[in-house]
């Protein structure tokens, strides 16, 4: 086997973050890595852009996988603040809990989260999929433009405030709704959408039929024709 | 910013390294407060009919001897065992030494803090040499006050009482105010100070600790993580927008919260610890149970989970 093939081994106790993270950018980066110890260090793995697969084996701090283009993140522990910020593409999966505003801003790529999801979860989101196993806390989906949120707990309070066009799927009890977001009919384009995600996540033992769907009423001002020249 | 760390040890032997180990967490909370520095520990409880007080000096020459034979210096800061009830003994210290600062009063707790680097606080104060059943600190990054000593964290918050505080109030003076004509003392300008001192007015109007955490959710406004130390362990509590961030931990030798994970992670037995984000506005406490010299259990009085 050719060394480039070999699974590259970064141990954080000998190897700087900053060394970790610029390997990971290196355009000849290999396409297997393990990262041991990083002890909740912040902004591991952060703005790659290759079709690598990274494993992280313990917690890691705020903004893992940030900015994250085309490469597979496996966080094999809990996540901090901020997992998968402004993701691009590529899948982050957190077998752990995930802190608040998991996967915000994310433009595209898949998002799992194996526990709960704190505050905020997929805030002002714009195409990325997140799908969370365990719950989400408050003010989830806040200002969300695009994308599907599936929650396969439940959702705290004021989930979906202000939601623009991203799709909401609650398997148990949304605490309440934000403004402007409203249940809405799950149909059958919805039920395979949801089947979809769940496959892709490695999701078993929950039946797409067994969720709600949330969504915006369009009716805040933003939705409204008249004010459409006002900027 | 700021930065805060509990560890309350389960067994023995984590007793004996408690200030080693939350020096270690402190050192990594380092960048979040780097104004300032201080640490909350409980132990050595005083005999009963006598009352244990930390002191503070400004003058680096300061004579501690006159306190005692008995007294413990620690850089800027003295304990000291004095006979009689915590009131008496802390009118008469301030009556006869009003140069020194009262920085806690009560049987188990003793506060020290300092500004500057909280690393160099960590050597200056030999953290590593303190044992104790368990203990707060806190990296100060100010935002509502200056840098001084006394605006440093742990504030005092009545008799073994102590407050650490990651945020900002907002609406401080008008509670100090209201504080004052109430009969609560403040020593300082500071948003936290204020804070315990409404801790110390809920007690005692006859509060128990969880009412009064419970009671800051209606009359704080602002943001704050907050840790309060007790004589038997400790409380945690998120504002209900839960800006300001926390980690709780448990293993089978100790109960810990921190700022961020990584002061966590120090500990011996981390990886295999459970973690987890406490809920906002939900009081989390730990306390030991049964007689006080029994080995320590921790008791979660709050359901956990995220």
């Amino acid at each position: 086997m050719a060394v480039a093939d070999a699974i590259q081994s970064v141990d954080l106790v000998e190897t700087s973050l900053r060394e970790l993270n610029r390997r990971l950018h290196a355009a000849d980066a290999a396409p297997q890595w393990r990262v041991a110890h990083p002890d909740g260090a912040h902004a591991v793995a952060v703005g790659i852009d290759a079709e690598i697969e990274v494993d992280v084996d313990g917690h890691v701090g705020y903004y893992c996988a940030g900015m994250n283009k085309r490469a597979t993140v496996r966080v094999h522990g809990n996540a901090g603040v901020g997992l998968a910020e402004n993701i691009m593409s590529g899948t982050v999966v957190v077998d752990g809990y995930a802190g608040q505003s998991c996967a915000a801003t994310g433009r595209g790529g898949l998002v799992v989260v194996r526990g709960d999801a704190s505050a905020r979860c997929g805030i002002s989101m714009k195409g990325v999929d997140v799908v969370v196993q365990g719950s989400v806390g408050h003010m989830s989906a806040f200002m969300a433009q695009k994308g599907c949120l599936v929650v396969c707990g439940d959702a705290g309070e004021a989930l979906g405030d202000s939601i623009y066009e991203t799709r909401v799927y609650v398997r148990g009890a949304a605490h309440s709704l934000g403004a402007d977001c409203v249940e809405k009919e799950l149909r059958d384009e919805h039920v395979a959408e949801l089947r979809a995600l769940l496959d892709r996540a490695g999701v078993a033992g929950a039946e797409p039929a067994e969720f709600r769907r949330y969504g915006s009423a369009r009716k805040l001002y933003t939705f409204d024709v008249d004010n459409a020249g006002a900027y | 910013m700021c930065g805060i760390v509990g560890l309350f040890a389960k067994r023995p032997d984590v007793e004996e390294r408690l200030g080693a180990l939350l020096g270690d967490m402190l050192g990594q909370m380092a960048d979040r407060g780097p104004d300032s520095a201080g640490l909350a520990v409980y132990r050595d409880p005083a005999p009963a009919g006598s009352t244990k007080l930390s002191l503070h000096s400004e003058d680096p020459g300061e004579d501690w001897s006159v306190l005692g034979a008995g007294v413990a210096v620690h850089a800027s800061h003295a304990v000291v065992v004095l006979d009689g009830e915590a009131d008496d003994v802390v009118a008469r210290v301030r009556g006869e030494l009003p140069h020194l600062r009262v920085m806690s009063a009560g049987t188990r707790i003793e506060i020290f803090k300092e500004i500057g680097d909280p690393r160099r606080f960590v050597e200056r104060f030999d953290l590593a040499s303190m044992a104790g059943s368990h203990g707060l600190a806190h990296t100060r990054m100010a935002t509502e006050s200056k840098v001084t000593t006394e605006g440093a964290h742990p504030f005092s918050t009545g008799l073994d009482l102590c407050l650490v505080h990651n945020g900002s109030l907002s609406n401080h003076n008008r509670l100090r105010r209201m504080l004052r004509r109430e009969g609560v003392a403040f020593q300082t300008e500071n948003d936290t100070e204020v804070a315990a001192g409404y801790l110390e007015w809920r007690l005692r109007e006859g509060d128990t600790l969880q009412a009064a955490l419970e009671a800051c959710l209606v009359d704080l406004d602002g943001f704050y993580t907050f840790a309060v130390g007790t004589a038997d362990g400790f409380a945690v509590l998120r504002d209900p927008i839960a800006c300001k961030p926390a980690v709780m931990a448990e293993s089978d030798d100790w109960v810990a919260m921190a700022s961020e994970y990584r002061a966590i992670a120090v500990l011996p037995g981390a990886d295999a610890a459970e973690v987890w984000e406490p809920a906002p506005a939900q009081v989390y406490s730990w306390e030991r149970r049964g007689d006080r010299e029994a080995s320590p259990v921790a008791r979660p009085l709050a359901e956990t989970g995220a």
